[in-house]
């Protein structure tokens, strides 16, 4: 293959290997899916807020929670939880999350706990609209 | 370790990080990020006061 052929082609083959790794790497890891792709003020800022939310969720004694929750709308919490990747899974593993109904304040825990994923899913979508070159 | 907070306290943090992220993600540079995060926030905001007034006046 001649210079010009190889250097056509690979970094097409780079932009698709990134197009898979950077919004997986982005769930598991909030803001990594940007920071694999050098965009460090973005990654590092939806880190923090993802993180935080998420952080602060847990310390407000939310609900997180588990697959077979028996109802509909446990299974969309559910869905929101595990868009926060590395954090659910090591929320569960603690066995941390489960809720304190008897405080106002673990509502919203819940709430934040749900959206600091369904934030995490925007962010991974956000990476690999970056690496498919759609955005800078 | 537990923490709690008020309801208008949590409401102003919950629109803090999700204006970041919307900023961040549903616009392409850095000033339109900037400007699309405040917008969203100051929205955030004024939403959360209003209904706090329609509640007010629901239940008086």
């Amino acid at each position: 293959m001649s210079k010009s052929k190889a250097d056509a082609i690979f970094p097409e083959q780079q932009q698709s290997t990134m197009a898979v790794i950077a919004p997986v790497v982005g769930w598991l890891v909030p803001g990594a899916g940007h920071l694999i792709q050098r965009r460090w003020i973005r990654g590092s800022l939806l880190m923090i807020c993802v993180i935080a939310m998420f952080a602060l969720g847990v310390l407000m004694e939310g609900k997180v929670y588990g697959l077979n929750g028996g109802d509909l709308l446990d299974m969309l919490g559910f869905v929101g939880d595990l868009g926060a990747g590395c954090l659910y899974f090591v929320t569960r593993l603690m066995d941390w999350g489960h809720g304190a109904i008897q405080l106002a304040s673990a509502d919203y825990g819940t709430k934040f706990i749900i959206v600091a994923g369904l934030l995490n899913v925007i962010s991974a979508v956000d990476a690999y609209d970056i690496a498919i070159g759609k955005k800078e | 370790m537990s923490i709690q907070l008020s309801h208008f306290t949590a409401a102003i943090t919950f629109s803090f990080f999700a204006s970041i992220v919307f900023g961040i993600t549903q616009r392409t540079t850095r000033d339109e990020m900037i400007r699309y995060g405040a917008k969203c926030f100051a929205y955030f905001v004024a939403g959360t006061v209003v209904a706090s007034w329609a509640m007010w006046v629901i239940k008086h």
